[in-house]
């Protein structure tokens, strides 16, 4: 079998190419690809189109891709924290579709598991409804929401074995584990990078036959956006 | 005159009944849960992948892995249990939420909800909210009754772009308790201490049905 481990992030992005259709774990700046987004940084790769829940902060996360204009559309469900992405919307450079956070969610599952379409109430009755198919089942209003496949998938796990089975830790699973499995290439990055056989099979998240690549990220920051104590 | 933030969190509390599993959106909502009686056992859902919430950390104990759908640092309890987002909206479309707790802009008497955009000014995006509101059973406003600008929060129709339609059941402001009503309307439930009807009147846009006793609020 062919390894799964390469050696950084650098080797591990490095036939993404301009115009790529991406996601990109994490929700705010928890369980973000950090290493594969400075590298990505550093290749500057053009015209992306990402789709994650958030946008990173302005010095930050995907924020630094928007800082270097190589983000195209942004498929979000909140982008709010970001100055840079407001403004960058407001003038009309970058591209943004706006999705409930459930069915975003929903949708990403749907592509990872090959189903290409299902119903949702998340929506009706406002905007999100318009050019969408309705039905009603059970007396209730229905949207009809497609899925969402990417040409590369950068998640992010604390654990991951040389298989690529991962394991998250709290709130920073969010949608790494559905990004995983609706990638063409998928691409984790791990806080600790183990033998097979170290993780209790038990226990793993997302099994390895969803990734493709997986590193060590070279280092973590983990920065938190909004600190408060009690 | 009126309730200030932690007095509509106070009173909204009252809602809260023991067993439930409950989300709270941002803002006053959040603080809702500090007034939440111990001995009530409430189960609180973060939609970005968590249940049984507990409180902030304390001072050295932030954990970047352990946040909010604020994106704040928090804590888990014991019992606690941590999911993806898919999983996190199963539970909340199927109706296993017992009660959502939101902010808005506007409400109308039918019940829509207007949370997530200001065209031409504000662009933040309707996070969980429209799938929250399009599948609770159960919704709780939290906000002023008027805006800054004094205009009515509680209207007719709603003027923004709407985040969920005939999904508000109860409203809870600076000045009253208000339920919207099956056949359309504000019913006035409570006045806040020392708020008239007759103000709570002026302040609601909104078809408004006063019933001959209006108790004030007990907090």
């Amino acid at each position: 079998m062919i390894s799964k481990v390469v050696a950084n992030a650098d080797i591990a992005i490095a036939d993404i190419p301009d115009n790529a259709i991406l996601m990109v774990g994490g929700f705010g700046l928890s369980g973000i690809p950090e290493n594969c987004i400075s590298a990505l940084l550093k290749k500057g790769v053009k015209g992306l189109t990402c789709i994650s829940n958030n946008a990173g902060v302005a010095d930050f996360g995907l924020g630094l891709l928007l800082q270097q204009h190589q983000i195209k559309k942004m498929i979000s469900s909140y982008v709010g924290e970001n100055e840079e992405f407001e403004r960058q919307l407001l003038s009309g450079v970058l591209e943004v579709e706006l999705i409930p956070q459930g069915t975003l969610a929903e949708r990403i599952r749907a592509g990872g598991a090959g189903i290409p379409a299902f119903f949702t109430p998340a929506g009706v009755g406002t905007e999100v409804q318009e050019g969408k198919e309705l039905r009603e089942f059970n007396g209730k209003m229905y949207l009809m929401e497609h899925w969402l496949r990417s040409d590369f998938s950068l998640v992010k796990a604390w654990k991951g074995d040389t298989q690529g089975n991962l394991i998250y830790k709290g709130t920073s699973r969010n949608f790494n584990p559905m990004m995983a499995a609706a990638g063409k290439i998928t691409i984790a990055e791990v806080e600790e990078l183990v033998p097979a056989g170290e993780l209790d099979a038990n226990f793993i998240h997302t099994p390895g036959v969803y990734v493709h690549r997986i590193f060590q990220g070279a280092k973590y920051e983990k920065r938190i956006e909004n600190r408060t104590t009690r | 005159m009126g309730l200030d933030k932690y007095g509509i969190a106070k009173r909204i509390a009252q809602e809260v009944k023991s067993g439930y599993y409950v989300n709270l959106g941002i803002g006053i909502p959040t603080l809702v849960a500090n007034y939440i009686p111990p001995e009530k056992q409430v189960i609180l859902q973060s939609e970005n992948g968590l249940l049984g919430m507990g409180p902030f950390p304390e001072k050295g104990e932030e954990d970047p892995d352990m946040i909010n759908a604020g994106k704040q640092t928090i804590t888990a309890l014991k019992g606690a249990a941590l999911f993806d987002s898919a999983e996190s909206f199963a539970m909340i479309r199927s109706g296993k939420i017992n009660l959502t707790i939101l902010g808005a802009m506007e409400v109308s008497d039918t019940g829509d909800i207007a949370n997530w955009k200001i065209p031409g000014k504000m662009v933040k995006g309707m996070g969980g909210a429209m799938d929250l509101v399009a599948s609770a059973n159960n919704i709780i406003v939290a906000m002023q009754h008027k805006s800054k600008e004094g205009e009515s929060k509680l209207l007719h129709a709603c003027t923004l772009p709407l985040t969920g339609i005939k999904c508000v059941k109860k409203i809870v402001t600076d000045l009253a308790v208000l339920e919207v009503m099956q056949e359309g309307g504000f019913k006035l439930v409570e006045r806040a201490p020392g708020v008239s009807v007759e103000e709570i009147k002026l302040a609601t846009e909104g078809r408004l049905w006063v019933p001959e006793q209006v108790p004030e609020m007990v907090l």
